[in-house]
């Protein structure tokens, strides 16, 4: 065992070439247990000075800049409990290393769900989706992960040990940390448990698909967004901005198949089908992979710069405002960066991962400066994730 | 330094957007919790963004606190004004600023009321979401300090889910914009229900949803709060998400029938008023299951149109009110289990009120655990305004216990800071001042509210760094 292991009594090997994060090594990688082992590894390294990244199932621990150090990589695998499951109260408490997928398939054994939608869910873990914070599909009806989470703990940089909101939906006490800790990229502290509000599965499920040109998207979109079939998704998927857009409404629970026959007469064209399409929600490619978020009205703009491109796919939400863009091919660094300047006049544009050293990845933030001074109040000596997310904090 | 302000805010400001005259003062000494009151130092009306920034940016240069005030519908004190400090109140920013149906979004002042919103768009058919009772008259600023919730929330959520972007005065004075949109830590969400302490709203985008194509409303009476505690839980069980699921005890339907003349079925136990929406076949078959769970009701009216519809909310809704009619005096309470504790802690409830001789009325949002205990005293009664205290500090004890909140939509304010280390640990509240800290490391932001011991920014121990300019200023003192 390490020396950096018998300090804080967890278990700590010395790390490998495959555990770097973006290319920065780490010299060890500590496997907690327990959320007091979380705390004591953190104060172990706080003593030392040591630099931590958290990572779940490491799905997504390229996207994000390089830290800019990492001497201890957080490895939550073995923080793998879902300890309670209150079926009745419609709510469900997981370690962060809980996997999306064992976690859907515990509560689909009570006829439950988590409504969040990831890509990769047999490996994301419960702390990974909440710290990377992606919406899916359906957060169009459902909102992304920090409307649904309900309570969370966390470990600070310094050991500390913190709890908010709680097993209840409806709860204003306090600040609401998990918000804050939702899409932090690690860089505020380690995500160790968290509590979720649930639906029940849905009886049926269906999607009304078609296949649009581009001119038609827009106003197709417009329709089922503000239909009364209460749709819980409406998908693109454009791999090919030469070829057509292929479009799928989802409808869930109770009289589908009508409801879903409706949204078809609203697209007017194609099919209903109670299978999924095969690349709904899924990230296929994400060396590069860029955020597009705008107000629904900004679609055709969105698409339209997207064409001018020419080297990006497309597939994400026709109606909430939010596609992700894949890249088709080899995208040289300033054909990307010209891509994001098009983008950005259509809506907000936000590099999830890229291989370049050079972009603007996230673009004014008004906030910017609050954001700082939240940083350095919950990591004083920038020792979680350093460096890795929005204005380098 | 009291005066030296109420100078500068003068040159700011124009005459009538300045109170400084003892008797309008006292207007606003208190919210709706009336039992806290406090003369403010000196009002302010601000008609604009930049002017509530510079009101903010006096106040921090003259190290004087500031409260933000909407309607002052708030029933925790939220808005508590402080006698050495600025109370602004945003009643004069009531510009719908802009309504957007292709986007569902509408830009409000903080100053317009809940109701309004829905008003503006309900004829296109879209309505805005939260719906607390009190949403003729609360301000939409008010609803994202208190992030807001209302008897819908248990299928639409909260303001929070509900909220796009605000723009905000920091406790520095800066206008900064807070964009669900926009990369970053989730300092909006962050901000929807901080009371007030991190700074004032001043532009708010809202989420317009799309109206339901069908409502159906039901009012079932039952025998006993028992029956219809399990019915709560067959619906649930059954996998409906209702759109409401509201109980009232006896009492409660007494209290409201005098006050409104509801007309609830006589002799109820407990009335539950459940209201299905959604597309209507949904609705339609969901109704079906709801009628086979409630066979135990002893009656089911279903609401034929709007009238109908709002004749069964009357009652809920004047609820609060209406217990001014069976007692002179009240608490309102409000905490949260967890559904399935309903019966055990309604069970406690009534052994609570026995033991103390005190009377509690139960009206709650029964579908997400969130009780409004009403607890009825006789102020002319003397003792009996300490053992209502009593009872009602001990359903929050209960709440705790059990797994849930001291509060489910009213918020901590003044009026529960105290049992803040009930819920949360020493450790939970010190990193909740590090969010507090980062926005106003002065304290000047609604101070004394939500958190028990109005600490300093200073440091968590072990991590000291540099001097508080306060206590380098010799104005306070490092605890």
């Amino acid at each position: 065992m390490s020396s950096l292991g018998s300090a804080c009594g967890v278990t700590v090997r010395d790390a490998g070439e495959d555990d770097a994060v973006g290319g920065v090594p780490p010299r060890w990688v500590a496997l907690p247990e327990t959320v007091e082992e979380i705390a004591a590894v953190l104060r172990a390294c706080a003593e030392r000075d040591l630099a931590v990244v958290p990572a779940g199932g490491g799905t997504k621990l390229h996207w994000g800049l390089p830290p800019e150090r990492c001497d201890v990589l957080l490895d939550l695998c073995c923080m793998n409990e879902v300890p309670e499951h209150a079926a009745g109260d419609l709510v469900v408490r997981a370690q962060a290393g809980v996997t999306m997928g064992t976690l859907a398939a515990t509560l689909a054994a009570k006829g439950q769900e988590l409504a969040l939608d990831v890509p990769f869910a047999d490996d994301s873990t419960v702390g990974g989706t909440l710290a990377a914070g992606l919406p899916g599909p359906r957060s169009f009806r459902y909102g992304t992960a920090r409307d649904l989470l309900i309570g969370i703990t966390v470990v600070l940089a310094d050991g500390t040990v913190a709890h908010s909101g709680g097993k209840v939906v409806k709860n204003v006490a306090g600040y609401d940390l998990g918000k804050l800790f939702t899409g932090s990229y690690g860089t505020l502290g380690v995500i160790a448990e968290a509590t979720f509000r649930l639906h029940p599965l849905p009886a049926e499920r269906r999607w009304a698909v078609a296949e649009l040109r581009r001119a038609d998207v827009a106003p197709v979109a417009a329709r089922l967004a503000a239909a009364q079939a209460e749709p819980s998704a409406v998908e693109v998927d454009w791999p090919d901005p030469a070829g057509p857009l292929r479009l799928a409404a989802l409808v869930e629970g109770t009289a589908a198949g009508p409801r879903a026959e409706a949204l078809r007469e609203l697209i007017g064209a194609g099919s209903v089908t109670g299978e999924r399409p095969s690349w709904w929600g899924l990230i296929e490619r994400d060396d590069v992979l860029v955020e597009v978020r705008f107000p629904p009205s900004a679609l055709e703009a969105v698409l339209d710069a997207v064409a001018a491109t020419g080297g990006l796919a497309l597939r994400g939400s026709a109606v909430s405002g939010r596609v992700l863009l894949e890249a088709r091919r080899e995208l040289a660094e300033d054909e990307l960066t010209a891509a994001l300047t098009r983008l950005r006049a259509a809506g907000r544009v936000n590099v999830l991962a890229a291989p370049h050293a050079g972009l603007d990845r996230w673009g004014q933030v008004s906030a910017l400066p609050l954001m700082r001074r939240v940083k350095e109040r919950f990591d004083p000596g920038r020792r979680m994730s350093p460096g890795r997310f929005v204005g380098g904090i | 330094m009291m005066n030296k302000l109420v100078a500068a805010l003068r040159a700011l400001l124009p005459d009538d957007s300045v109170i400084t005259d003892p008797v309008r003062l006292r207007t606003y000494e208190c919210d709706g919790l009336t039992y806290h009151r406090a003369t403010p130092g000196v009002v302010v009306l601000p008609g604009t963004a930049e002017q509530v920034a510079q009101v903010v940016r006096l106040c921090a240069e003259h190290g004087v606190p500031f409260v933000a005030r909407g309607s002052g519908t708030g029933l925790s004190g939220g808005a508590l004004p402080r006698e050495d400090g600025v109370l602004i109140v945003t009643s004069r920013m009531r510009a719908i600023l802009e309504i957007d149906l292709a986007d569902r979004r509408a830009v409000v002042e903080p100053g317009v009321t809940n109701l309004a919103i829905t008003e503006a768009v309900r004829e296109r058919g879209y309505y805005y979401a939260p719906d607390p009772s009190s949403q003729q008259v609360c301000s939409i600023g008010g609803n994202v300090a208190e992030n807001s919730g209302g008897a819908h929330c248990l299928k639409y959520g909260f303001t929070v889910n509900h909220v796009e972007a605000c723009e905000i005065v920091t406790p520095d004075g800066d206008l900064v914009t807070l964009d669900r949109m926009d990369p970053g830590y989730d300092l909006l969400g962050a901000f929807i229900g901080s009371e007030g302490t991190l700074g004032i709203a001043t532009k708010i985008t809202v989420r317009l949803s799309r109206a339901p194509e069908a409502v159906t409303t039901v009012l079932a009476a039952f025998e006993s709060i028992e029956q219809g505690g399990l019915a709560v839980s067959a619906i649930i069980g059954a996998g409906i998400v209702p759109a409401a699921i509201e109980m009232m005890d006896a009492l409660a339907i007494e209290a409201a029938e005098a006050a409104v003349a509801c007309s609830y079925p006589e002799g109820a136990g407990a009335v539950l008023i459940v209201e299905l929406d959604g597309p209507a076949a949904a609705v339609e078959r969901q109704f079906d299951r709801l009628r086979e769970i409630c066979a135990d009701a002893f009656e089911l009216r279903v609401a034929a149109g709007e009238a109908e519809r709002a004749a069964i909310w009357k009652g809920r809704k004047s609820a609060f009110a209406a217990v001014g009619r069976i007692s002179p005096s009240y608490i309102v309470q409000d905490g949260v289990v967890p559904r399935t504790s309903l019966p055990a802690v309604l069970a406690a409830i009534d052994r609570l009120s026995a033991e103390h001789d005190i009377r509690v009325a139960n009206v709650f949002h029964a579908g997400d655990g969130n009780l409004h205990p009403l607890v009825l005293f006789d102020d002319g009664e003397p003792g009996a305004g300490e053992r209502a205290e009593v009872v009602s500090g001990a359903i929050l004890d209960l709440c705790v216990e059990h797994g849930g909140s001291i509060t489910g939509e009213h918020g901590v304010g003044v009026d529960k800071s105290r049992y803040m280390p009930k819920m949360f640990s020493a450790d939970d509240l010190d990193t909740m001042q590090l969010v507090r800290c980062a926005f106003d490391p002065r304290g000047l932001a609604n101070p004394g509210k939500v958190f028990p011991t109005p600490r300093l920014c200073g440091e968590v121990p072990g991590v000291r760094k540099g001097v508080h300019p306060l206590v380098e200023s010799g104005e306070a003192e490092q605890f």
